[in-house]
């Protein structure tokens, strides 16, 4: 039983930092611009298409590279041209923008690349487990958590040592006074919006190497990203990679005593951390608007 | 932000203007066709093209397009030419289902319905079109209800029950696996019903049932079942879930070595999740409803090169499915010599579907106590690649339907008849 | 003053709806989908009473539609053959999530609020997803149907009846419209304007902001739940995708097609995506980008809804 319980925190831990890597772009995205991006599954399923199309000429490593730049391409482009005419405007709108997009992502994915289910190639020493003992622990599942450490150490290097993320953190909390100061605030939300993108691309070429590559992969996805914003706190970026790491854990280990119950308990949990700290676990107090 | 008032403006009439055309031009041609001579015979065809079960929707549909190409090629039905009218029931709201299945028997008059992959969505719109008197073939939604507890006199189904699954399996897997099984179930009616199924008819032989496991639809992650499983220590891990599920299950079982360990089987395969595996999890032991290689099966050939000038791919069980049910509505139609729904479904009855429909070795046939198709069941073992690249199940042995299904009392079915 | 409903668009909006069994197979549709734009219709005008009136934006209200379909579903399944009990089972089943619901997310505003109700709807989607032995779970509730309705000697087939279902559901909705009409002209109703146009300063006023925006959430739910519980009847089957969030996010989009800001516009934005859904459905298996195009088209280029075009070329 402990091996099992074990087995299933650790378990949780890759799945919920698979969580908070997609949450972190959601969030990026949402801090600056106010806008829920609710064709981030959409842009993660991409990646995951687009790295499958690549392989087979740049090969693991290089679709796991190229794909993500690829769909942050993608996301800039959507926002220059969609998503920008609604800043200013009540959320309903960019809401209803980035729902209408999930579709048409949808729909394109099964267009081009049909509805079947695809095998998604992973080398062959990353999905043998590390040991007889611990025949769980496949490589890809630390690969995983691995690269999504580099990944959040990277993001917090661009938000704390750059000039761009100097200037989206300063975005994220006065917007007005950074244009003031002769930021070209345009093109700030616009890089914002494509790192928050390229974070959910990178999500995504990781979730085909283990889970299913097909049309519906991102929809599945996106709710656990809006919990783990909230239980973490709006606002707050260590926030939302911890509230990722504790739905995944909280996840994993509901799995071993009640498996009917593993989505739910993120939920409960979101409810539990609204009663007691509206604000989230490491979000600001007044950031509630 | 300024706006250009004036840009906006013409954007917006722009838009509209299109929106407006565009909709008009729907709309003309219809009004426009009522008028044409010689009515046709219309099939409606109300299943999953978009969502989670869309590959197999989408095959379904190619081999109903096949069997009215065939039939408009021959005369049609009744003399009249043929016409299948297509519509997405989604692949999980039950509201759109029931919605075009009412739009196909109320505006399109159509003779016939065909649908659903899904299960529930069977069990819905089987009401609606029972309600309503029509003709009702379910090509694959596998739940027992739809011609057991649910039956009704207007709706017949062609893929097999999970009663008839497991049976097929239950022999042939004691025998080369052993005795000591643990199940991994998706939690929903089609996974108990199986799980149920096999442990009866594993029982009957001695079988023993080590653990099982009920993992919700659409997990994703297997491990901790599997981590149970292997600890359990059984002969054969029997692996119950469809689509995506299967695919995770399997794509983690290997990884984790499970399949050097134990064998790994299950009761209903398909070729659609075998191509979604990476080749060195194609592995187990399973029943398959219909296989494109069937050695001494007339007319086979014929059918596959036609579905390949199609499609590029061989047709997958899915896909004749979707033939012989479209085909079933022509042979009723031309045997009651009618397109009313009683003197149909009473055509239906225990006939056999001949040989270049039926593609199998035996002839099935439609049971009249429970309105279900008698088919040859497929028992064999999945590979990584067999004599060509679409060659994903190597066959073993051939369950006769009738010897695989239970008795017509078991399935608790009892219909009754429209009394006019 | 525009927000209120004035005579002549009124008359209008109801002799289409009296009169489309016959309009509606004319131009392609079929009377079911006629029941289908009542019912949605109703679903967006009870949105509408929070997200157009209250300027609050909810997008989880799926899940109160859902337990209206369920409240209903299982009521005839379990209960008792009676469609009456089934549509108040229904509704209490809606509200009394909606008081709970509300009370916890009052405080909350915004893109934080919409992002709430967004979660708790899916815990309620979860929540009959899970419990198999209860709703059926992904198999949903099958083996009942809607009963005719007995009122004294009179009996209503509306089980084999299409056309009287319709009216049976239209009777329903005219009167939940006059009910909602009817609050949103009292001083509450009022009052929820002045909260929508500044919350601030209504505050200062001394009015309880919290417990307005509590009564509005669950009124609008209680309707919500109604044309869940109708919706189910109308399928004589309920399944978990009456929750999702997907249709929440369908409800808003015919109140925003339609025109927000005035009373009718849900219905019309109901009805417009109703009749295009299925008409574009019928066409294509690539109708989602289509429907996805459509929200995209709304929010770019009529924000305001067809109502909005419509009043600003009467008053241009």
């Amino acid at each position: 039983m402990t091996q099992l319980v074990l087995f299933n925190v650790f378990n949780g831990l890759v799945v919920g930092a698979f969580y908070a890597l997609m949450a972190l772009g959601l969030s990026l995205i949402l801090n600056l611009s106010g806008v829920i991006n609710f064709a981030h599954g959409g842009f993660l399923a991409i990646a995951a298409y687009l790295a499958y199309t690549l392989i087979p000429t740049v090969g693991f490593w290089g679709g796991l590279l190229a794909a993500p730049v690829l769909t942050a391409v993608i996301g800039l482009v959507v926002e220059r041209l969609l998503i920008r005419r609604l800043y200013g405007r009540d959320p309903l709108y960019s809401l209803l923008l980035t729902f209408g997009l999930a579709y048409v992502f949808e729909d394109a994915t099964r267009s081009l690349w049909g509805a079947q289910s695809l095998p998604y190639p992973v080398p062959a020493w990353l999905t043998t487990p590390l040991s007889n003992r611990l025949f769980f622990l496949t490589g890809y599942r630390v690969f995983m958590v691995v690269l999504v450490g580099a990944a959040v150490t990277a993001l917090f290097l661009v938000l704390n040592r750059t000039r761009l993320g100097m200037r989206i953190r300063a975005g994220t909390h006065d917007l007005e006074t950074v244009s003031v100061l002769g930021i070209n605030v345009r093109v700030l939300r616009n890089l914002n919006f494509g790192l928050g993108v390229y974070l959910a691309g990178l999500a995504g070429v990781l979730a085909a190497g283990m889970l299913g590559l097909e049309p519906t992969l991102g929809s599945s996805l996106i709710m656990p990203s809006f919990v783990a914003i909230i239980v973490g706190g709006l606002g707050s970026l260590p926030g939302t990679l911890l509230g990722g790491l504790l739905i995944g854990v909280a996840s994993g280990v509901t799995t071993v005593f009640l498996p009917s119950a593993t989505e739910a308990v993120m939920y409960v949990m979101m409810g539990v951390v609204l009663l007691v700290r509206p604000h989230g676990l490491l979000g600001e107090v007044g950031r509630l608007h | 932000m300024s706006h250009d008032p004036l840009h906006s403006k013409f954007s917006r009439r722009a838009v509209l203007k299109v929106a407006l055309a565009a909709g008009a031009a729907q709309l003309s041609p219809r009004f426009l066709s009522r008028a044409r001579a010689a009515e046709p015979v219309r099939i409606g065809f109300d299943d999953t093209l978009t969502g989670t079960y869309a590959a197999l929707g989408k095959n379904t549909l190619v081999g109903c397009q096949l069997a009215v190409e065939q039939m408009n090629a021959r005369g049609g039905i009744l003399g009249r030419p043929v016409e299948l009218v297509v519509e997405d029931s989604t692949s999980g709201d039950a509201g759109t289902a029931v919605q075009k299945a009412s739009k196909l028997i109320e505006r399109d008059r159509a003779s016939f319905i065909l649908g659903n992959v899904n299960s529930a969505l069977s069990l819905a719109m089987a009401q609606v079109t029972s309600e309503k008197g029509v003709l009702h073939i379910v090509p694959g939604g596998h739940t027992d209800a739809v011609t057991g507890t649910s039956c009704h006199w207007n709706v017949f189904r062609v893929c097999n029950t999970t009663q008839m699954e497991a049976n097929a399996v239950a022999g042939p897997l004691m025998k080369s696996a052993g005795k000591k099984w643990y199940y991994i179930t998706p939690d929903y009616a089609f996974g108990h019903t199986l799980q149920a199924g096999l442990e009866k008819a594993a029982q009957r032989l001695g079988g023993v049932t080590v653990g099982a496991d009920l993992a919700p639809l659409g997990t994703t992650d297997f491990s901790s079942y599997l981590i149970k499983a292997q600890s359990a220590s059984p002969d054969v891990i029997i692996f119950l879930p469809q689509g995506a599920d299967m695919i995770n299950a399997m794509k983690q079982a290997v990884q984790f070595g499970l399949d050097k360990r134990f064998h790994l089987a299950g009761a209903q395969q398909e070729l659609e999740a075998l191509e979604g595996l990476p080749p060195e999890a194609r592995v187990g032991t399973w029943v398959f409803e219909w296989y494109w290689k069937q050695p001494n099966v007339p007319h086979l050939q014929e059918f596959v090169a036609a579905v390949k000038q199609k499609t590029g791919k061989v047709p997958t069980a899915r896909t004749w499915q979707g033939y012989a049910a479209t085909w079933s509505c022509a042979l009723a139609a031309n045997g009651a010599k009618s397109l009313e729904a009683p003197k149909l479904a009473k055509a239906l009855e225990n006939m056999k579907l001949p040989p270049e429909i039926g593609l199998m070795p035996d002839r099935p046939f439609y049971r009249a106590g429970d309105h279900e198709l008698m088919p040859t069941l497929y028992v064999g073992n999945a590979q990584a690649k067999g004599s060509d690249d679409e060659d994903l199940f190597h066959v073993t042995e051939l369950v006769k339907g009738p010897d695989a299904a239970g008795s017509v009392e078991e399935t608790g079915c009892k219909i009754t008849w429209p009394t006019t | 003053m525009r927000a209120l409903p004035r005579r002549a668009p009124d008359l209008l909006v109801w002799a289409l709806l009296i009169a489309m069994p016959w309009w509606m197979p004319a131009i392609g549709g079929y009377t079911e989908l006629a029941s289908r734009v009542v019912v949605m219709g109703l679903a967006a005008l009870a949105l509408n009473f929070l997200l157009g009136y209250t300027g609050v934006l909810s997008f989880g209200h799926a899940a109160y539609f859902g337990l209206g379909a369920y409240g209903a579903a299982m009521t005839l399944k379990y209960l008792a053959p009676s469609t009456g009990l089934a549509i108040v089972v229904g509704v209490v089943a809606g509200t009394a999530a909606a008081l709970l619901i509300g009370a916890l997310i009052v405080k909350l505003r915004g893109v934080y609020f919409a992002m709430v109700t967004i979660a708790f709807g899916q815990v309620f989607y979860f929540v009959t997803f899970r419990w198999n032995s209860v709703t059926g779970g992904d198999d949903g509730l099958t083996g009942w149907s809607r009963q005719p309705l007995r009122l004294g000697p009179l009996a209503l087939d509306i089980q084999h009846g299409e056309r009287t279902f319709y009216y049976f559901a239209l009777a329903l909705f005219a009167l939940a419209a006059a009910g909602m009409a009817a609050l949103l002209r009292s001083p509450f109703g009022r009052t929820l304007l002045a909260i929508r146009e500044n919350e601030r300063r209504a505050r200062f006023l001394g009015i309880p902001v919290e417990r307005h925006l509590w009564f509005s959430f669950v009124i609008s739910c209680l309707f919500t739940s109604l044309a869940g519980a109708l919706f189910a009847l109308l399928n004589n089957f309920t399944d978990p995708r009456a929750l999702r969030w997907d249709l929440s996010g369908n409800f808003v989009i015919m109140a925003v097609l339609g025109g927000m800001r005035s009373f009718w516009g849900p219905l019309v934005g109901a009805g417009v995506f109703v009749l295009l859904q299925d008409f574009i459905s019928t066409r294509t298996q690539n109708w989602m980008s289509l429907v996805g195009a459509i929200f995209v088209l709304v929010v770019l280029f009529f924000p305001r809804g067809v109502l909005g075009v419509v009043r600003r070329r009467t008053t241009a």
